[in-house]
């Protein structure tokens, strides 16, 4: 794609906002409407349009695929590991309440970082996906 | 009971036939994924559209409004539409692995070249015994 | 405080695990790892099921939510039993694993296939465990999808188009399933099985009502391989790692099973499950036509791991004829079934899988003479085989002991019949293999042939030997059994 000016240029002007963007919908998701699903597809998407535009190859340098796989499960051991600590401070599995003085507060910080698990591993798992797919044949 | 507010539900039904039949009537596998889309597809309709109450805003709560569609199915099809796409992304890399290891993406072509094999096995089965070599292709990159 | 706890670790267990896996990356460490989980896995299950037994249901709010709102995890007599199954199953399964595996997957591979394995176990522990309706399907998909992966892990590459096929019928009923569950919710405003119970009594009459149950028996019938709607099973079940089939075997279909009597008993209700829609009849059907066309196929199969996958679907065939009698015997007479039925068809598996591990084969042809030369593994055959026929002192026979009597309760005789006359069938193909193995000359490659390694041979002799000790001291399964067929069927304890 090295000819394609418009389009090299174009992505770099989108890119930014758009990782800017899915991070707004993760850590806007407790307030409205929002959330680590839509925030980790929107994250993915910036880095395929990366990969698009400018080659797997290098995408494959931004978001190396092993730290993808890695992230993959980090994700869902952030998830299941906030479970864990309310079983730990005494509530039931994902009773976010225990997790801080206050019950409203320990739903807050539930929340959060449930969704930023959720976020990680949607994100890494859409770019792992695509690597899947457009590293084939090549 | 061809009525206006069964509208979505008539989508549901048509959608439902359509992705079914693909699924069921076409041989290459990439279109039988496309099918199965728009089958799942047509169950998230049918669920979103159970949730809607007549009047109702968007569940956030608000002084403005009291009256809220059901968000419940809302978050159950955001569910199912994750599952649906690691199906979908499944179903893909198993095409891509079946193109690579026969050649081939016709559900027809991939049977008769299974149903060859199989013969063969049938065959050396009949023919004297001590030349069994495991059967069944093993050329196969990952 | 654990204790208060285990509903939620059974099935956090191995979700936790397997992320873990994919960040240990070391094939042996991962294994290693993967083991100790099971068996932790099987004994929080044996402790879920002490639990029951002594102090009766044992409810759990996931996140403190009550229900119907937010998900309980709700335990009695029947899903306790049938964890036990499944992660015994899984626990010993593991052992055997670990040079089966490194012999049929690519070592790049093993450690996600520890992961995949994990995750299925996970999903089919949830939907044993699980009482909200939804929650069922994403534990369904969870244990399908890992199961996919699994199967198309095999050598062959036609493992690539059975598991593609497998993909497309199993989503199919995946979907089937979500839109039954759909019109129940449309119908009573509520996913919790327990609630469900108490409000379609009121709404009984409706169209959507009866449609559900429609579109949840064929959904749950395609994952359970319940004839006719088998034909994914046979291509899955034969070209897998031995080790999945072995796994998958004894306890996927099982558990969908268990979701059909959870469904049919708890969530709509006997009286309307047999009394409005006459599933008696269309179970009975479906049930004896599977006994007889699975057992009759199995004859002709010329691969001994198809032949058994045969017999898995006539084995299915008895399980849908036990729930369609539906009284305590009958299905008290299914859930032994469920136990017995995978210590034969997994111990049987893993015979298969010693002689893939040794001869890389299991066209039956290529078993000539193997009684010779892997007197032990064949032995087992033999030993797993006449549990599969039904003969006195083995599991198999007391299913069909309980089967033949809920039939005669009813006043079903040629339900009896046709059990008896499908063992016969039985004897058949059991004996196709056992004949070739022990009399006919072996080739120069079998003759060569050495006894499977220790690691192999001690899980396949473990669940073969339950075969025999189930099979003559049946007070566990059968009381067990017993008790959760009453509790299912609401007859009081």
């Amino acid at each position: 794609m090295k000819h394609h000016r418009i389009l090299r240029v174009a992505a770099k002007l989108l890119i930014p906002p758009i990782l800017l963007f899915a991070l707004y919908v993760q850590f806007h998701g407790d307030f409205g409407p929002g959330g680590g699903f839509q925030a980790g597809v929107i994250f993915a998407a910036a880095i395929i349009l990366y990969a698009l535009i400018f080659g797997v190859e290098r995408a494959r340098q931004v978001v190396p695929p092993s730290v993808a796989l890695f992230l993959v499960a980090a994700g869902l051991l952030l998830y299941a590991g906030v479970g864990v600590a309310s079983i730990l401070l005494g509530g039931n599995y994902l009773d976010y309440s225990v997790l801080a003085h206050e019950q409203t507060h320990g739903q807050h910080i539930g929340i959060l970082l449930i969704e930023l698990g959720v976020g990680v591993t949607v994100a890494a798992v859409m770019i792992t996906i695509f690597y899947g797919f457009a590293g084939r044949g090549s | 009971m061809l009525s206006a507010g069964l509208f979505n539900y008539w989508i549901v039904v048509v959608l439902m036939m359509t992705g079914f039949y693909i699924v069921i009537s076409r041989s290459n596998l990439v279109k039988k994924i496309v099918g199965l889309n728009i089958f799942q597809t047509s169950v998230f309709i049918l669920y979103i559209t159970a949730g809607k109450i007549a009047g109702g805003t968007a569940p956030i709560l608000d002084d403005r409004f009291d009256v809220y569609s059901n968000p419940l199915p809302h978050v159950l099809i955001l569910t199912a539409i994750v599952v649906g796409v690691a199906t979908t992304s499944l179903g893909l890399a198993l095409v891509v692995r079946i193109r690579e290891a026969y050649g081939t993406i016709e559900e027809e072509e991939i049977e008769l070249q299974d149903a060859s094999a199989q013969r063969r096995e049938d065959e050396e089965a009949e023919a004297p015994k001590g030349d069994g070599a495991p059967a069944g292709g093993r050329g196969r990159d990952s | 405080m654990i204790e208060a706890h285990l509903p939620a670790l059974q099935v956090v267990l191995p979700l936790i695990a397997a992320p873990l896996c994919v960040l240990l990356r070391h094939a042996g460490l991962v294994w290693l790892f993967a083991t100790l989980v099971t068996w932790a896995s099987l004994a929080v299950a044996i402790a879920l099921l002490q639990q029951v037994l002594a102090g009766g249901v044992i409810v759990y709010e996931l996140g403190g939510w009550e229900p119907p709102w937010g998900i309980e995890l709700r335990i009695d007599e029947a899903n306790a039993f049938v964890l036990v199954i499944v992660a015994s199953i899984a626990a010993v399964v593991m052992p055997f694993a670990k040079r089966s595996v490194a012999d049929e997957v690519e070592a790049d591979k093993i450690y996600l296939f520890y992961s995949m394995y994990l995750l299925c176990l996970t999903g089919l522990l949830g939907i044993a465990i699980t009482g909200d309706a939804f929650n069922l399907f994403v534990f369904l998909e969870i244990s399908s999808l890992s199961s996919y992966v699994l199967i198309a892990l095999g050598k062959d590459r036609r493992a690539l188009h059975a598991a593609y096929q497998y993909l497309i019928l199993g989503t199919i009923g995946a979907t089937f399933y979500l839109i039954g569950v759909g019109f129940l919710y449309i119908a009573t405003g509520t996913l919790n099985m327990v609630d469900l119970a108490e409000r379609i009594p009121q709404v009984q009459d409706l169209q959507s009502v009866h449609a559900a149950i429609a579109f949840i028996l064929i959904g749950i019938g395609l994952k359970a391989a319940v004839f006719p709607l088998h034909l994914w099973l046979p291509n899955a079940y034969c070209y897998a790692p031995s080790v999945v089939t072995a796994f998958l075997a004894a306890t996927a279909t099982k558990v969908s099973i268990y979701v059909l009597l959870r469904v049919f008993f708890t969530v709509f209700g006997a009286d309307f499950t047999f009394g409005v829609v006459p599933m008696t009849a269309i179970l009975m059907l479906l049930g004896g036509a599977g006994m007889l066309v699975g057992s009759l196929v199995a004859i002709f199969q010329t691969n001994a791991k198809r032949l058994l996958a045969y017999s898995s679907i006539a084995q299915i065939g008895y399980m849908v004829l036990g729930l369609a009698i539906g009284s305590v015997t009958g299905v008290s007479a299914a859930i032994v079934h469920l136990f017995n039925h995978a210590m034969m068809k997994g111990g049987l598996f893993l015979v298969l899988g010693c002689i893939v591990f040794r001869s890389g084969s299991t066209l039956v042809r290529d078993l000539a003479g193997v009684g010779k030369s892997m007197p032990l593994t064949s032995a087992a055959f033999v030993v797993g085989g006449l549990s599969l026929i039904g003969v006195p002192l083995t599991t198999g026979f007391i299913s069909k002991w309980v089967l033949i009597e809920a039939a005669l309760e009813e006043g079903y005789w040629y339900a009896a019949v046709l059990v008896v006359f499908s063992s016969l069938l039985a004897i058949a193909y059991v004996w196709r293999v056992v004949e070739v193995a022990y009399f006919q000359e072996p080739s120069r490659e079998v003759a060569a042939l050495r006894e499977a390694p220790m690691i192999l041979l001690a899980p396949t002799w473990l669940l073969i030997l339950a075969n025999i000790y189930f099979g003559v001291d049946t007070s566990v399964t059968l009381g067990v059994a017993e008790q959760a067929a009453r509790t299912l069927i609401g007859a009081g304890p």
